[in-house]
């Protein structure tokens, strides 16, 4: 019966999608998926192909895509989702295009297992059948810099700082028609504003499911970027572009649901104690999970540089050096009780990125961990013996220290699948080498006229 | 193929429903208008068999309900006793044939295929109207003020199931099953995420054409029972 009802759901979307591609004049459809490392991918299909893809799946060489090579078949199908049909609203009309998210699966049929979007779906559906829907609201920062011909260069588009009226500037409307964008990709903001940093900005997504949102976040990024680029500047989620500035982060929010209640809620106004195990588990494998939350060596200074970037393993109800903030939500808002996971920044892949925070999370709650103490003063100010003494560990210092951790753990690996996991590691351990094998301009500047 | 038609009182008369069943009419028995907006099939109801016979006051009632709203139900067939003809007085548009009983049920089949000969096979829209949006069922297309209205499937899955039925208060739960089905797992905040994006959609302008209820849910254009 269900699978009769799913059916006709399935069947019901296909249609909708070849009754808008006919009816709009759709030349194009775009199917997209993710690599490994969280990069936009893109084929395009004419329509007179869509139906032949919808029943067969495009099957395409996977050898190309960074973490889709395997030793025996390269070959991949990407199976566009209909649900996720949309019409890409910066396209003039005689030019329609379509889009779609796809699943990727083996020849078989079975999921790819380097398939982030699956990795997620598959951690979705464990916590289903433990009763969970987690519900995410990221707030992402990027910086607008100007395009220039002659290589790329991180010079700031405007000196304006935080919750400046900058009306007349480039990147206002710049940011105005990303937001139009947006809602016309069914992504809702909730909130957009210009951050500290010089040519830096913010865009707070409205809370959807954890699959959803990671779509949106990869469409997000193309959108930002492409409305950039063409108004003549250059867009970029880098977590730390500029010296002595602060980086760009993506903040999340989670919150859970069971039976359509908030897991999260206690009538007290505080977190319930569900949801204090659930950060209980995000903080105690945090350092495991942070390669995959910030997965870049540049990552890494963002998260040393403090600011608004937790450097510590703590958690607080208001203060801006910790990993986890729970804020105080109102009592009569059950549905607003949320928690907010600070390490996170826009470069990651984030269908893995929520995976992973889902997982350790989940685990918490399972295990019954139990919250260690609030972190009430500002750590950066504390000495390292004080920390200690409080028990406070400290996030990965880089990116090798992060895959160290990760490697040793089981949580992580289960998260992902041994395909990813495996060489996620591999690939970050050679852009770790690379990167100790360069003399910096730090080194060139500080070393070369003393010795 | 005509369906589906609405039946009152519920469960009517077995005689009706053994003649109903016997030509093969597709129908289903509701007891008022709350239930006959909330049983509605997806694509309207064909049109209404109401018995008055037994209960008058109510039958009556129902039948101004249905047809005083953005979108009437006709045809409706009216069923009545002989002794009713006496004080029956008729002051309003509340049907289109009625036929005395106990029926004949040749003559109440002769009686429904005129009806819907006269306003054609089946009343389904092919598009719901409601000020300036349209919805194309056929062609699953929407436009607000002439221009199209790019939607997700359940987007407008959402717009479709709300514009049929507008005046009517639905929770987010209900809104869950009947646009979602059972199978779904999001909650009704996956109901609250596609309102705000329907909203945002429909423009600033339209975008109060779905109120939110305090503490009930939500309803699509204005109030419909005048409450």
């Amino acid at each position: 019966m269900m699978n009769k009802i799913q059916e006709n759901r399935n069947h019901a979307q296909f249609d909708y999608v070849f009754r808008t591609v006919e009816e709009r004049g759709v030349r194009l459809i775009r199917l997209w998926f993710t690599d490994v490392l969280g990069r936009h991918k893109s084929v395009a299909i004419s329509p007179a192909e869509l139906e032949t893809v919808f029943e067969e799946g495009l099957q395409f060489d996977g050898s190309a895509i960074d973490g889709f090579s395997r030793i025996q078949e390269s070959d991949v199908l990407a199976r566009p989702d209909p649900s996720t049909f949309e019409l890409l609203p910066w396209v003039a009309d005689d030019e329609a295009s379509g889009t779609m998210f796809c699943n990727i699966t083996n020849l078989d049929g079975t999921p790819f297992a380097g398939d982030p979007r699956q990795v997620l779906q598959r951690n979705i559906d464990q916590a289903r059948e433990d009763g969970y829907e987690m519900f995410c609201a990221p707030e992402i920062e990027f910086f607008y810099f100007a395009n220039q011909e002659n290589g790329l260069q991180p010079i700031p588009l405007d000196q304006a700082s935080y919750f400046d009226l900058t009306t007349m500037d480039v990147a206002s409307d710049l940011r105005r028609h990303t937001l139009h964008m947006l809602e016309a990709l069914s992504i809702p903001v909730e909130y957009s504003f210009h951050e500290d940093s010089p040519s830096q900005h913010e865009i707070d997504l409205q809370y959807t499911d954890a699959l959803n949102m990671a779509d949106s976040v990869m469409t997000l990024r193309l959108a930002v970027k492409k409305i950039a680029i063409d108004r003549g500047v250059y867009a970029t989620f880098m977590p730390k572009p500029l010296n002595g500035v602060q980086g760009s982060g993506m903040h999340t929010h989670l919150s859970l649901f069971s039976e359509g209640k908030n897991v999260f809620h206690d009538p007290s106004g505080n977190l319930s104690l569900t949801g204090q195990s659930f950060v209980a588990g995000l903080l105690y494998h945090a350092r495991e999970i942070t390669a995959i939350t910030n997965q870049l060596v540049n990552s890494y200074k963002r998260i040393n540089e403090g600011y608004e970037a937790p450097r510590y393993v703590s958690w607080a109800r208001n203060n801006r050096s910790s990993l986890v903030r729970i804020p105080v939500h109102k009592q009569d808002k059950p549905d607003s009780a949320r928690i907010e996971y600070r390490a996170v920044d826009p470069a990651c892949n984030p269908y893995l990125a929520f995976s992973v925070m889902l997982a350790a999370g989940l685990k918490g709650i399972k295990e019954n961990y139990e919250l260690p103490p609030e972190a009430t003063t500002n750590l950066y100010e504390m000495s390292r013996a004080e920390q200690k003494e409080l028990g406070v560990a400290s996030l990965p210092a880089n990116l090798s220290e992060a895959l160290d951790e990760m490697e040793e753990s089981d949580l992580v690996r289960e998260a992902l699948g041994d395909h990813i996991f495996e060489w996620f590691l591999r690939n970050k351990r050679t852009e770790w080498n690379e990167y100790q094998r360069q003399v910096t301009p730090f080194e060139i500047e500080q070393y070369l006229p003393n010795w | 193929m005509i369906e589906t038609l609405l039946v009152f009182p519920a469960p009517p008369p077995p005689e009706l429903s053994q003649c109903l069943d016997a030509k093969g009419w597709i129908w289903k028995a509701i007891n008022n208008s709350d239930s006959a907006l909330t049983d509605q099939p997806d694509t309207g109801w064909a049109g209404g068999v109401i018995v008055a016979d037994s209960h008058p006051k109510e039958a009556l009632s129902l039948c101004r309900q249905l047809r005083q709203t953005e979108n009437p139900l006709v045809p409706i067939l009216l069923l009545i006793s002989k002794g009713q003809l006496n004080n029956f007085e008729v002051n309003e548009n509340l049907f289109d044939d009625f036929c005395i009983t106990p029926f004949h049920p040749e003559e109440l089949e002769i009686r429904l295929n005129n009806l819907f000969l006269k306003f054609g096979l089946g009343t389904q829209p092919d598009l719901i109207k409601y000020g300036s949006l349209v919805l194309n069922i056929e062609t699953y297309q929407a436009t607000i003020d002439d221009s199209p209205l790019d939607l997700t499937y359940m987007e407008y899955e959402l717009l479709r199931f709300l514009a049929m039925r507008p005046g009517k208060v639905f929770t987010r739960e209900t809104l869950l099953s009947e646009v979602w089905g059972y199978d779904y797992y999001g909650g009704g905040r996956t109901v609250d995420v596609h309102i705000r994006r329907l909203r945002a959609k429909l423009g600033e302008e339209h975008a109060n054409l779905i109120s939110t209820v305090r503490s009930v849910g939500y309803r699509f254009g204005q109030s419909r029972w005048g409450s």
